[in-house]
């Protein structure tokens, strides 16, 4: 379907478990259309899709049990766009470690991802980010129970990394965002911040899509 | 590939009030799972579970065993948060800052001040405030919850009558609450001096209240759920996500009914998926009706 500039974009937030509703708010303040999405005939409507945060296993699980899996998996094969904060981060990556042997990867990034990277709740933390491609000073960053990236593809760009000053020192300068052309993940939460900057640039590579 | 440059003198910060409330953000449309053994917690976690609440018995047992009921052995806790990758919650006893910081020095992920548990200080709470790690506390109404999150509760459970199988009172809770904050959200200004009076809350957290009309953390229900159909009628009724004490490992089948309940819990308005996922469960928990309960064994009206 042809699309001026103009045209609101469609995008989903997979409705399986999480922050769904914060993402849909941001998506809609940043110039889309959010709709909810549980079931294959719902992801077959949407323009773009956003991984929310929540718990990765769980939502492996009931994108397995819910065979939205595969469509899923074919639709990101075609180039629909993604956007993955967190948990949605771990599912688009290609391998995660420190997770269950069974978990689901959409390889949709090529990256390798670790689970609870920064520890747990107790080491949640809130920082300020420089991210390449979001103007306008740094971004205020909330990472909750977070992974980091460990390893990325030659196609990935790293937008983002936590301060050298972060601690512990085995935390510093660790990749937390990335995109690859138009796929992008977060390890940290945009959605919980009032901030619609991230959200606004994900809006943008739907609709150039 | 263009690399981006880490930004310089940030300070980070942990334990503020974002991170805490922002974990049970991601709990949402989940169900949380009693466990008392490292094994129950990978039935839990392979299920689907977003959380597991490590305890040494479940409320039915606690009811049944009576005596009194405290924080669970560490070493316990510590066997449950190495055999699963999703969060770990604790309980402490209702006013028991010892236990919690025991706790907090365990790493457990969110620590429910809970009236399951014997009480330890019949006047005060846990200050939730000098914590790095959550808490979740329950309510049977609006001023109850309003008095926790003023104590630093980053997440209310409304209260059912734990460890007993009957829905009845986590449904009457939930729609107390519920009604309390459209009543509230609906009250001119000038009388939110006298709500909040009588909600026995502070005045500058009724009327945050009042004015987005729910509350400023996430929602979730405990207390008697035992099916599928009970976790997605305590979600249509306003809940953000599911507790599920005994009614899981009390049951027949512990893993098929944790796997029923989670599917239940996320296509909570879909009567075909409720209808599949309800079938060939083996036996619910056995319940005790909430009114054969003698008042003064009824944990609900503890906390206040």
């Amino acid at each position: 379907m042809p699309k001026g500039p103009t045209t609101r974009p469609v995008i989903g937030v997979l409705a399986l478990q999480g922050d769904v509703r914060e993402h849909a708010a941001m998506l809609e303040r940043a110039g889309a259309r959010a709709m909810p999405v549980r079931r294959e005939r719902e992801l077959s409507e949407v323009d773009g899709l956003v991984l929310p945060g929540g718990e990765s296993t769980t939502m492996s699980r009931l994108l397995e049990s819910f065979e939205l899996l595969e469509p899923l998996r074919a639709r990101l094969a075609q180039g629909m766009p993604a956007f993955g904060s967190c948990a949605g981060m771990i599912l688009l990556a290609r391998q995660a470690l420190d997770g269950r042997q069974d978990q689901h990867q959409l390889d949709a990034i090529d990256m390798v991802v670790r689970r609870n990277a920064f520890g747990r709740q107790v080491d949640s933390f809130e920082s300020d980010l420089d991210v390449t491609g979001v103007d306008g000073g740094p971004l205020h960053a909330v990472f909750i129970r977070a992974p980091w990236v460990e390893k990325t593809g030659d196609d990935v760009e790293v937008i983002a990394r936590v301060p050298h000053t972060q601690e512990p020192p085995a935390a510093a300068d660790r990749i937390v965002a990335v995109r690859q052309g138009t796929v992008l993940a977060t390890a940290f939460h945009p959605e919980l911040t009032g901030d619609e900057r991230v959200h606004r640039l994900f809006v943008g590579i739907v609709q150039e899509a | 590939m263009s690399d981006a440059q880490p930004t310089g003198s940030t300070v980070s910060e942990t334990g503020t009030a974002r991170v805490k409330r922002g974990m049970a953000e991601m709990l949402k449309g989940g169900v949380i799972m009693d466990v008392v053994t490292p094994e129950q917690a990978k039935i839990a976690e392979d299920a689907g579970a977003v959380a597991v609440m490590a305890l040494e018995r479940v409320p039915a047992d606690i009811r049944a065993q009576g005596g009194v009921a405290r924080m669970s052995d560490p070493d316990l806790i510590d066997g449950i948060i190495s055999a699963v990758s999703i969060p770990v919650m604790a309980k402490a006893r209702i006013g028991h800052f010892v236990e919690a910081r025991v706790l907090q020095s365990l790493g457990v992920d969110y620590i429910d001040e809970s009236e399951v548990l014997t009480p330890a200080d019949y006047a005060n709470h846990i200050d939730k405030w000098a914590f790095t790690v959550p808490f979740v506390c329950g309510a049977t109404n609006l001023g109850e919850a309003l008095r926790r999150i003023n104590e630093g509760a980053a997440m209310i459970r409304s209260k059912g009558e734990a460890g007993t199988g009957d829905v009845s009172n986590a449904t009457t809770h939930m729609r107390r609450i519920r009604a309390e904050l459209r009543k509230l959200s609906a009250l001119p200004e000038d009388e939110l001096y006298v709500a909040a009076k009588e909600l026995q809350a502070p005045y500058e957290l009724v009327k945050e209240v009042a004015a987005t009309g729910k509350l400023p953390v996430v929602l979730f229900t405990a207390g008697g759920i035992a099916t599928p159909a009970d976790a997605a009628m305590m979600m249509q009724l306003g809940a953000e996500g599911v507790f599920v004490g005994s009614g899981i490992f009390k049951s027949g089948d512990p893993a098929k009914r944790a796997e029923a309940i989670v599917k239940a819990t996320t296509f909570h308005d879909d009567p075909d998926v409720l209808a599949k996922v309800s079938r060939g469960l083996g036996e619910a928990m056995v319940g005790i009706n909430v009114d054969d309960v003698p008042e003064p064994h009824r944990l609900a009206e503890r906390g206040w």
